[in-house]
């Protein structure tokens, strides 16, 4: 176990970090109070980077992982109180500072908050944080009275001994538990005794999110702040080539107008009179190397590298011979769209630059990169970049980009005193980092009874990993574009995955929901629903008899199957589809859908029953909530979602054509889970991930067409 | 010079008067809850009550609600229908994110103002412009059901 003392210094920064109302939990309310307070409260006890406890026994937990939803916000500190021994009800949250040292998440050694990894892979270190507190609170119990520490325990923030029934709380131990060795092994709880792990436990970011105290950085106000609006070329790689600003600089509350090589900002005193002063400007682009380029040319292109074999990601068998020898083939193209994440916190930053200091207020899934970029940008040592981050209004893989911060500090730099940038909905859809579009081609082999004997499966696309981790990038493979397609469970005696990394220069293409996941599950699930129809099988038989080695997943589908009444007859125009989730998320999913499809090709979504086997669970209640978001919000970009090109530029711009799914649209859920003690998997994305392959195979059986380009509606109308 | 009647408080703002409530609210006033989300009345997040009826702020000048009762989310909680639905959203766990759930509130609370006892129908005519991308809408539903459950006598 790694454990960190933190300083009275970084104190100092943390509880500087919190004013401005970033208090979380209890303490809500009276935010200015509650950061007076803690900036005056002695530091107490600090075992590690994790946990504060105060003289007054106030109990503060420091959250590394972002929160964008997802829970961890309420997940973290259930996994620290479980050993610590406090009540969520005496607990208060704060944001960490950019730290790749004390925050790091394992899965790539930075400060990450993605990849549905948090719990996954903080599970232990977080429950063994708290028990190396609670031990060192116990054994200063212990030394108080002179006891063992064994004869000592410790409920709700307080220890008592029990032969005696004396009773000391943690603020008056935190002095000298702070005097203390930290301990370099913990004994955790046995899952019989968990209390909070495993309940439906209250979310603590929920009540300041239904009064509108809770603070997304769009909210930031400083004394003296200015607010801008950006308009970046349109064309990727397109630079600023003449700017008439005249009309502009004459309306009123705009300041001034700060031109960058490749966008230009309006600086004013409101929103309004920036979007305006924006709206007021003559801009003349020099659209660059992109200019032409359409959606099409793209989808070309990726034709063309498909007809090349790629680096084989899985090998198992001889593919190509058993192909060549099987009684019949099946051959398919699946392709998916450039995606658009349109959180509804639009993109956001507020920057103060000062001479010896940046100060940045913004939401990130990489706080340690804001930091970063803000100290490249400025010229300025890390240590004068001071991050702050926030709730954040949505994440989906959006908020792992730093663009919008880099952006915000080179703004910035030009402005006197602090400056909120805040994108436009158009901006963010049209300089979005988007899903990839992926082009993959499939082959089976089937034998005379219609069971798979071969599979290939080459996709191709960008390499995320290869910009944005590269060292994750190895042997010309993304492990994350083949995240799914490598963990295919089916039984299948010859299996070959290949990746053909073909890059789209014209947009800028990065995390969305899932992102190698969500398209190949699409593409596994759907490919395999075809075999099905080839063998003339059910295909819910027709998986569970491949997964004789994957009882776990042979478990979810027959939940999912149950729950959802598999074969019972629908009305007519209705279909019901199956699809099977796993990948190195460590999760099992099934969502069966239930939809109808109308003549003119419009698609309802009336039912969708999920099994999740997640292994352990922290929050069930947390889960489900995951579950059923990360359906629809798959539901919106399975039949609506797609960003397309002409002459360089996103062709999209606003909710009018970017359509997402509204409540009216939006099916009943029921998610059923499975419990069980195995490790605990990811949930933030494995929902969105079943989805698309569940429609298009639910659109199958209602209509017999067979949809291998997303979105569906798009392809059924003109199929 | 514009004086806005905002939860109950007279405020004078010196704004150009075409300017979107929204703005004034955030920027000028200082309200932050109210949040904006697309800038033309497709998303809901800014949806406040003016003289009770929802409103999308971001596309409703401030000459406009001049004179009329503002009710933001601050205040939401301080109206019957406001205060059950609030009680709802927790007890439901319907928040993930958070960022459109001021607008959601707003919207559910005008609808139950008016309609104590919503159908499935009456619950998308009144919610179906309000977005939310973390897909809470089952539990907004539920939620809404549960609040004008406790609204029976």
């Amino acid at each position: 176990m790694t454990t960190h003392t933190v300083s009275r210094r970084d104190f100092v920064v943390v509880l500087t970090a919190t004013g401005g109302g970033l208090m979380l939990g209890w303490r809500v309310g009276d935010r200015a109070g509650a950061a007076t307070a803690a900036a005056t409260a002695p530091p107490g006890f600090a075992p590690n980077a994790f946990i504060r406890i105060g003289r007054d026994g106030r109990v503060t937990m420091i959250v590394g992982q972002a929160e964008m939803g997802q829970g961890t916000y309420t997940a973290f500190p259930m996994l620290l109180a479980e050993e610590l021994e406090v009540g969520l009800d005496q607990v208060q949250i704060e944001h960490a500072p950019p730290d790749d040292k004390l925050y790091a998440n394992p899965l790539v050694g930075f400060q990450m908050t993605g990849a549905s990894s948090s719990v996954k892979f903080l599970y232990e270190p977080m429950r063994r944080a708290g028990a190396a507190a609670r031990s060192m609170l116990v054994g200063a119990a212990a030394q108080t009275w002179n006891v063992d520490a064994a004869s000592c325990r410790a409920h709700r923030g307080v220890v008592t001994h029990t032969p005696t029934g004396r009773r000391l709380g943690y603020g008056a131990l935190a002095d000298r538990a702070a005097t203390l060795p930290v301990p370099t092994q913990v004994t955790l709880k046995d899952r019989k005794d968990f209390r909070l792990i495993g309940t439906p436990a209250k979310r603590l970011d929920t009540p300041a999110k239904v009064n509108g105290t809770a603070q997304f950085s769009i909210d930031v106000r400083l004394p003296g702040m200015k607010i801008a609006t950006v308009a970046a070329s349109p064309v990727l790689g397109g630079k600023l080539a003449e700017l008439d600003d005249s009309k502009a600089k004459a309306i009123a509350g705009v300041r001034q107008i700060v031109r960058l090589d490749d966008a230009v900002a309006v600086v004013a005193d409101h929103m309004w009179a920036a979007k305006q002063g924006l709206a007021a400007l003559v801009v003349r682009w020099d659209d660059g190397p992109n200019a032409t380029v359409s959606t099409a040319d793209v989808v070309q292109e990726l034709e063309v590298a498909s007809q090349q074999p790629g680096v084989v990601a899985r090998k198992q068998g001889d593919a190509a011979a058993a192909l060549a020898g099987a009684a019949s083939r099946i051959e398919a193209v699946y392709q998916v769209p450039f995606l658009a994440h349109t959180t509804l916190e639009p993109p956001n930053c507020t920057v103060h630059v000062r001479p010896d200091g940046c100060e940045v207020w913004t939401g990130s899934q990489v706080l340690s990169r804001a930091q970063a970029t803000a100290a490249k940008v400025t010229g300025l040592p890390l240590e004068k970049v001071v991050v702050h981050n926030h709730l954040l209004g949505g994440g989906f893989g959006r908020r792992l980009e730093h663009d919008y911060v880099t952006q915000a500090v080179r703004i910035a730099k030009q402005v006197e005193g602090p400056v909120k940038v805040v994108w436009t909905r158009e901006e963010d859809v049209q300089h979005d980092v988007y899903r990839p579009y992926y082009y993959d081609r499939l082959a089976a082999g089937l034998d005379a009874r219609g069971q798979p004997i071969a599979w290939t499966h080459r996709l191709v696309g960008p390499s995320i990993f290869a910009r944005w981790a590269p060292p994750a990038f190895q042997n010309g493979l993304d492990g994350d574009a083949l995240d799914g397609a490598v963990h295919l469970v089916y039984d299948i005696p010859a299996i070959q995955v290949e990746y053909v990394r073909h890059e789209e220069p014209v947009v800028n293409t990065g995390f969305w929901r899932g992102v190698g996941v969500t398209h190949n599950t699409f593409v596994i699930e759907s490919f395999i629903d075809e075999l099905a129809a080839a063998a003339q099988q059910d295909p819910l038989e027709y998986r569970l008899a491949l997964l004789g080695k994957s009882p776990r997943a042979r478990a979810v589908l027959e939940l999912a199957a149950k729950q959802a009444g598999w074969g019972a007859k629908l009305p007519a125009g209705r279909g019901r589809g199956i699809a099977l989730m796993y990948s190195g998320w460590d999760t099992y999913l099934v969502a069966v859908a239930e939809v109808a499809v109308s003549p003119s090709g419009e698609v309802r979504v009336h039912r969708v029953v999920c099994a999740v086997d997640c292994g352990s669970i922290v929050n069930p209640d947390t889960v489900k909530a995951q579950i059923e978001g990360g359906v629809n919000f798959g539901i919106g970009g399975a039949l609506w979602g797609e960003i397309t090109l002409k002459n360089g530029r996103v062709e999209q711009s606003n909710f009018h054509n970017v359509r997402v799914l509204r409540i009216n649209e939006a099916p009943a859920i029921d998610v059923h889970l499975v419990r069980n003690g195995e490790a605990p998997g990811g949930i933030g994305e494995p929902g969105t991930a079943v989805t698309a392959p569940a429609l298009a195979n639910a659109v199958f059986a209602a209509t017999g067409k067979r949809i291998r380009t997303l979105p569906l509606e798009r392809q059924l109308r003109s199929a | 010079m514009t004086t806005l009647n905002i939860n109950g408080r007279d405020v004078t703002v010196d704004v150009p008067t075409d300017m979107p409530l929204l703005w004034a609210l955030r920027d000028v006033v200082g309200l932050t809850g109210t949040k904006f989300g697309c800038g033309m009345a497709l998303c809901g997040a800014c949806t406040v009550h003016l003289d009770g009826q929802p409103i999308r702020s971001c596309v409703t000048p401030v000459a406009a609600v001049a004179g009329k009762k503002i009710i933001t989310i601050e205040a939401i909680g301080q109206t019957p229908a406001g205060k059950k639905v609030q009680r709802a959203w927790l007890d439901l766990e319907v928040v993930q994110c958070g960022y459109c759930q001021s607008g959601q509130i707003m919207s559910a609370s005008a609808l139950l103002a008016k309609n104590a006892h919503p159908s499935d129908a009456d619950i998308d005519g009144a919610m179906s412009g309000n977005i939310c991308r973390c897909g809470t809408y089952p539990r907004i539903r539920a939620a809404i059901k549960q609040a004008a459950k406790g609204a029976r006598p």
